[in-house]
């Protein structure tokens, strides 16, 4: 097992040592009329500021869980989790954070950039600067020139990204993305991660990803979070040697495959039981 | 005749007649055809009896044509023949003064006018109470039982009692058969807006929720766009049992005009002729008010994005 002190602490390097998320024995246990399910126990885990860290794990291994604990969508049991500092309720509050599901769920009625004004509307911006941010935004995810259109009329690929246009127009400097790519096929996935790394460059958001890919959490992380299932637990953390910048043949290299292989490894031993 | 004379019917015949295959048209005719040719052969035999007791009566010789004939033109038949009822259609709109009581859109009228007010009311009343039973959980548990409880009661029984103790605190006219329009038509509205109100998916919720959205901004922004879809389902439905209200509302009540006075009329005095173009009044009006929900339907979610 990998999952040692050490390697925790390797994780906050010093470069990148302000903490947006900080959870301390984080647990959740979900009361069903089966009885109790533990979908998270006992998480200790630190995401710094600029961090791509990604949640990997079966299903039911509670990653979903613990990034809707981040954005205050479910109650944590045990433990406590700070975000920027503050309980994830103020952090919300704050609007500290954007979030984009695996559905793309733009609402069909608006155009995208009606779309992509939503929270802008929600959060009182004026008019012109709704605008502005509206532009600027779609521009980032590559969609100016749909600005029109309405959600049935554009891929499913590019509902996402106007998704993810969505979550950044306002100013939240953490990005939670739960599956987002999940639905897509393997071709516009792997376009997508190429411009997800190229978004993360520019604007320098810190970024919590979830996804059950194992290419996808490597190609994309500087730290990849393996989780097992029943209870939710943080099995191994892994830090990737990978440069910032990757083209997308660097799935072809050594170093990425030997990530890949231990992460596989994190996997299996999570199933052990099963 | 020239070459453009010869050309032109044609041109334009030819797109109608292909419409009327290909689209609904030409079902709808042959399924009317089947419908009139049923009628007339359930005229004749239903009014035969009497014909030929007739005949009987007055020592008369005759033979199956003189059947078919007089069958379908008796005063008070059984059954009146297509006919018979477009012709008293015809003289009771066209062929009287419009201001007349005896002016069949002027019965018409009386009973759309309740009928749109009834409408109006009941649509009202219906969102106001869905928007209450999805933001309410007392409202929810409490409400809801009622609604349906409301029509599980005759209809028939309801509307002379509303008349009545709307007459005893002052109201008379036109609101009180309205109410009963009302009391139809909230009840789809109800159900339907429910429905609509509770469509947005959890994630859509949570989205507005990582927003930290008031409840006001989600319900404008998410629940009643989403919604719409609904309303305009249930309020098709609503129209149709508005009118129902509005009739059923002037059959207890002594009323002297409206489709309901003329239904009633018609019956006390056996004339058949008049019932029939009552009803087929009526139906005209509710395939008329049904249209025009229709449409607001198209021109409000042709603006909100819908396919085409």
């Amino acid at each position: 097992m990998n999952a040692n002190p050490a390697i925790r602490q390797e994780a906050s390097s010093p470069q990148t040592s302000q903490p947006v998320v900080e959870a301390k024995g984080l647990g959740l246990t979900f009361e069903t009329n089966d009885g109790p399910v533990r979908a998270l126990a006992d998480v200790d885990l630190t995401i710094n500021k600029g961090e791509f860290v990604s949640f990997i794990g079966p299903s039911g291994c509670g990653k979903t869980t613990f990034l809707r604990v981040i954005a205050d969508l479910e109650q944590p049991t045990a433990g406590e989790i700070l975000v920027n500092g503050m309980t994830p309720e103020e952090a919300r509050r704050k609007r500290a954070y954007g979030y984009v599901f695996q559905a793309a769920g733009l609402f069909p009625w608006r155009t995208i950039e009606q779309n992509v004004a939503l929270p802008l509307e929600i959060m009182g911006y004026s008019k012109a600067e709704q605008k502005e941010r509206v532009h600027r935004t779609l521009d980032l995810v590559n969609l100016a020139g749909f600005e029109k259109k309405f959600p049935w009329q554009l891929s499913g690929g590019m509902q996402q990204r106007a998704s993810i246009a969505r979550a950044l127009a306002f100013d939240a400097d953490l990005l939670l993305m739960d599956e987002p790519f999940g639905a897509l096929d393997e071709i516009v996935r792997d376009h997508l991660n190429e411009q997800l790394l190229d978004l993360w460059a520019r604007t320098g958001k810190t970024i919590g990803f979830v996804t059950h890919s194992i290419p996808e959490a490597v190609y994309l992380s500087t730290r990849i979070i393996v989780m097992s299932p029943r209870p939710g637990r943080v099995t191994d953390v892994i830090d990737s040697p990978l440069p910032r910048e990757r083209p997308l043949d660097i799935r072809e290299t050594p170093e990425f495959l030997e990530i890949a292989h231990r992460v596989r490894e994190g996997l299996r031993a999570g199933h052990g039981d099963d | 005749m020239t070459a453009a004379a010869d050309t032109a019917p044609t041109r334009t015949t030819t797109p109608v007649f292909r419409r009327a295959v290909e689209g609904k048209a030409l079902p709808i005719l042959i399924v009317l055809g089947v419908i009139i040719l049923i009628w007339y052969a359930f005229t004749v035999y239903l009014n035969a009896p009497w014909q030929i007791d007739a005949y009987e009566r007055a020592g008369t010789e005759w033979t199956a044509t003189d059947l078919v004939r007089d069958t379908m033109a008796q005063e008070r038949p059984v059954l009146p023949s297509p006919h018979q009822v477009v012709a008293e259609i015809w003289k009771t709109t066209v062929g009287t003064r419009l201001t007349s009581k005896r002016n069949l859109f002027y019965h018409a009228w009386i009973t759309l006018s309740s009928t749109l007010l009834g409408f109006v009311i009941g649509t009202a009343l219906g969102v106001l109470l869905a928007v209450g039973i999805v933001h309410n959980r007392a409202m929810d548990k409490s409400v809801m039982p009622w609604v349906i409880a409301s029509q599980t009661i005759p209809i028939l029984a309801v509307a002379p009692m509303i008349i009545v103790v709307l007459n005893a605190i002052g109201l008379s006219g036109l609101l009180p058969k309205a109410l009963i329009s009302t009391y139809l038509s909230f009840f789809p509205v109800v159900v339907g807006m429910v429905k609509g109100f509770r469509s947005p998916e959890a994630f859509q919720l949570d989205l507005m929720r990582t927003y930290n959205a008031s409840g006001t901004q989600t319900f404008w922004k998410l629940r009643w766009p989403a919604a719409l879809p609904y309303l305009f389902t249930s309020m098709k439905v609503a129209v149709a049992i508005s009118l129902v209200g509005a009739i059923v509302g002037e059959l207890p009540t002594g009323a002297v005009s409206g489709l309901g006075a003329r239904l009633l009329a018609g019956s006390y005095y056996g004339q058949t002729v008049q019932i029939w173009s009552a009803l087929f009044m009526a139906a005209a009006l509710a395939a008329l008010l049904v249209g025009l929900v229709g449409i607001g339907q198209r021109v409000v979610m042709a603006r909100l994005g819908a396919k085409p």
